[in-house]
């Protein structure tokens, strides 16, 4: 490898000094005189239909500004995915009709202080007929569950199909080949990202009729897209500002505070600022997908695996967000880093009356990488191999097919187990001790591009 | 009562960039009147060190010194496109715009610099802010004295513009087959646990991993992703759920007295080596290395579980509940 100069040199971050001693501007940092506070209305159940919204109340209380409501909201039903070609629109930025998950957003409150904002949600009342909440997924498979979305089902339809699916080789033919088979489930948790930083937008409106919005988005065009969107304006109308956010791990991707803040700022004239509770963050913002995950390999008694088929779940909660996406890069990654013959792979992308998941660090693939790997010790253990073995044997070489179809070129899984191997003192077994990426041939039957 | 030890190993790939592609970043370079670059990007730094790292990309591609470069994300108003900061993405698709723009502002550097050294621009090279002829180093002109003639002088910009993009593959909606990724990077994860089997505790007492990330641009921030990751990927592990009961709802925390996540005093023994085999597409080889340092941990810790009392656990997270009924199942076989 040719050594550079600069590039391979540990040196200090440009901004360490100012995250450390605590003077570096975050969003929450953001003032403006006359700037007012905002507070959201959320369904207290997880599934309703909404019959009244009584703001009266709150608009009454002293010191309250606006209250927006789906009626303020010119494009109220989006997705963000739409500018990747994802369809069709999925969620409303303030319920109308109906709640999907408890937490759901339907209406906000705008105030001159914080309290006085957070006193005014507390006064608005909802009148909600309450519907039993669809929660599991395998339910929400069947043909008795109530279809929770628009469409007719509970399922994301990709190409007029209920789910995303790898065929390759012939999969029957291996597990009559194969001399044992190994069955596997397994689940992932939902979790939350946890941010230090939680979300905060403030909106500027302009005297040239622009709107500066001070986000901490992981992603400044994609949210000045999707908010230009919901708000029917040019995207040159809007300025986003951010660029330091205080951790993201993929919560901060689905444009979920920019466009009521921007609406209010629109309604009052005036900057507003909108931060999220710790709380807010748990229950109420995107969290990882509870995947499920069954296998069922066919193995010979060498340790190759010769068949592989996996069905694969995610529950996306309530709508779209980026889950529909995510289901794809599962997908692609469940066959996982090993030259497998005959792969099928179903995987469906579930909607259920939960908070909304979305992406988050290691998007579906930590949850491929948590099953895949987990199942290759329990083959091990099935067949009374080493665990170091069982995937050396069946690691993928560069020139490869794997079953997406892409011929494998940048394979390092061979390297990494023997580099590991000698971090920990472990000594290999002979069969394996001297395998590399580069050997196309190795133990598993090479598949042929 | 005992307390049993095992360990377990999980290998794991991470693909670089959005699954399918079709995401690009914009990058635009420019010389200031003195010789200092500045670099204006979209792409938000999270907190992992993207500003620092795109500066030593460009100090590389411009042949300047560290210093003289300036970072400047986060304003739509100042910076061209760039899909976000995810997808193990950013120092991938950013430092190959980066270099791109860089690279065109240099050629320009060394066309003014040719001008006034009275050289051919293709005799000329730049190394820490110094021009000179390449073979007679005693003919330089310093870049501070050429930014100040191409600006006052020859009225020149010396600027580049920049992109990255994966064109976006399709899915055969049939068979599944696309091109999902730009490169892979690779992780074998040990994992070394204490299971006591009369409370179904779990203590993870070392996480000892090899990976192999293309080129460390900056390997105290690699180490940086590398040890947050591992601490991130035990607490999926064994501690964190939004819905502890999944599916049902109940016990929905909202503080972190209900959602524990580690601190200092449950931190494991952390090792690791990185390998650099670089990829053939990143900025001089990278490959990301954000999203993957949580993943292996998890079925690392699951496995060392099974080689310590014999039992899969393969639900998350793994709690003392988990454990001491697998064991009383194991039993009743």
């Amino acid at each position: 490898m040719k050594q550079l100069g600069i590039v391979g040199q540990s040196v200090k971050r440009s901004d360490g000094i100012g995250h450390v001693t605590g003077q570096t501007e975050y969003v929450d940092d953001v003032f403006y005189p006359g700037m007012l506070w905002l507070k959201m209305v959320r369904s207290p159940v997880s599934r309703g239909r909404i019959r009244r919204v009584d703001t009266s109340r709150a608009e009454r209380l002293p010191g309250v500004t606006a209250v927006v409501t789906a009626k303020d909201v010119p494009n109220n039903w989006y997705t963000i995915l739409c500018l990747i070609g994802i369809e069709p629109n999925d969620e409303p930025v303030l319920a109308d009709e109906e709640v999907m998950y408890e937490g759901e957003p339907i209406c906000a409150v705008v105030a001159e202080t914080e309290d006085i904002a957070r006193e005014a949600a507390s006064l608005v009342k909802l009148e909600i007929d309450e519907q039993e909440p669809v929660l599991d997924v395998e339910y929400a498979l069947t043909a008795d569950a109530p279809a929770i979305k628009k469409w007719g089902n509970n399922t994301f339809m990709y190409d007029g199909m209920n789910h995303r699916r790898l065929r390759f080789g012939d999969v029957d033919r291996g597990f009559e080949e194969a001399d044992h088979i190994v069955e596997g489930t397994y689940q992932m948790t939902p979790i939350e990202h946890v941010p230090m930083e939680t979300h905060v937008c403030v909106v500027k409106p302009e005297p040239n009729g622009r709107l500066t919005i001070h986000s901490n988005t992981q992603a400044l065009y994609f949210t000045m897209d999707n908010t230009a969107i919901i708000l029917k304006v040019p995207s040159n109308r809007l300025r986003l500002v951010g660029g330091t956010v205080g951790g993201g791990f993929g919560g901060k991707v689905d444009v979920i505070t920019e466009p009521v803040t921007s609406i209010a700022a629109m309604k009052t004239g005036r900057p507003v600022k909108w931060r999220w509770t710790r709380e807010e963050e748990f229950r109420r913002s995107s969290v990882r997908g509870a995947c499920k995950m069954e296998y069922r390999d066919g193995v010979m008694k060498d340790g190759r695996i010769v068949a592989r088929k996996v069905r694969s779940i995610h529950d996306a909660g309530a709508y779209h967000r980026h889950s529909p996406y995510g289901v794809q890069k599962n997908m692609a990654n469940l066959p996982g880093p090993y030259s497998v013959p005959n792969v099928w792979v179903d995987c469906y992308c579930v909607y259920t009356n939960r908070q909304p998941s979305s992406a988050m660090r290691g998007f579906a693939v930590t949850e491929a990488t948590f099953a895949v790997e987990v199942q290759m010790d329990k083959i091990a253990s099935v067949i009374g191999m080493d665990p170091w073995e069982i995937r050396m044997v069946n690691a993928y070489r560069n020139g490869h097919m794997r079953p997406v179809r892409k011929v494998v070129e940048d394979a390092t899984l061979l390297e990494t187990l023997k580099a590991a191997a000698q971090l920990v003192g472990h000594e290999l077994p002979a069969r394996v001790r001297d395998m590399h990426s580069d050997d196309y041939a190795g133990v598993a039957e090479p598949v042929q591009p | 009562m005992s307390v049993m030890r095992g360990r377990g190993i999980a290998s794991a790939n991470y693909p670089t960039g959005m699954n399918l592609g079709g995401d690009p970043t914009q990058a635009l370079v420019f010389c200031q009147p003195t010789g200092t670059f500045s670099v204006k990007l979209a792409s938000t730094d999270l907190g992992q060190g993207l500003k620092t790292v795109i500066g030593q990309i460009a100090a590389e591609a411009l042949g300047v010194p560290l210093e003289s470069v300036v970072v400047d994300t986060g304003d739509t108003d100042s910076a061209p496109h760039d899909m976000g900061t995810f997808a193990s993405r950013a120092t991938h698709r950013a430092g190959n715009a980066v270099i791109m723009a860089a690279t065109e502002a240099k050629k320009v550097l060394l066309e003014v610099a040719a001008e006034e050294m009275e050289a051919a621009p293709e005799d000329l090279e730049v190394r820490d802010g110094q021009v000179s002829v390449k073979g007679t180093p005693q003919r330089t002109m310093s870049v501070f004295d050429i930014a100040l003639a191409a600006h006052f002088k020859q009225g020149r910009t010396i600027s580049g513009r920049g992109i990255y993009l994966k064109p976006k593959s399709a899915i055969d909606p049939e068979t599944g087959a696309c091109d999902p990724d730009s490169t892979e990077a690779h992780v074998t994860t040990v994992a070394d646990v204490e299971v006591d089997t009369e409370t179904g505790e779990v203590t993870v007492l070392r996480l000892a991993s090899a990976y192999e990330v293309g080129r460390q641009v900056n390997p105290q921030m690699v180490q940086g992703q590398i040890t947050g990751g591992a601490v991130m990927g035990m607490a999926h592990t064994l501690m964190e759920s939004v819905f502890p009961y999944y599916p049902a709802l109940d016990h929905h925390p909202g503080n972190f007295g209900e959602y524990v996540i580690p601190t200092a005093v449950d931190l494991p023994e952390l090792h690791h080596v990185v390998l650099e085999y670089p990829s053939s597409n990143g900025p001089y080889g990278v490959k990301g290395v954000g999203e993957m340092t949580a993943n292996s941990p998890i079925p690392a810790i699951v496995n060392a579980i099974h080689d310590a009392v014999g039992v899969f656990v393969t639900e998350l997270p793994v709690t003392p509940e988990k454990v001491l009924r697998a064991l009383r199942a194991k039993e009743q076989l």
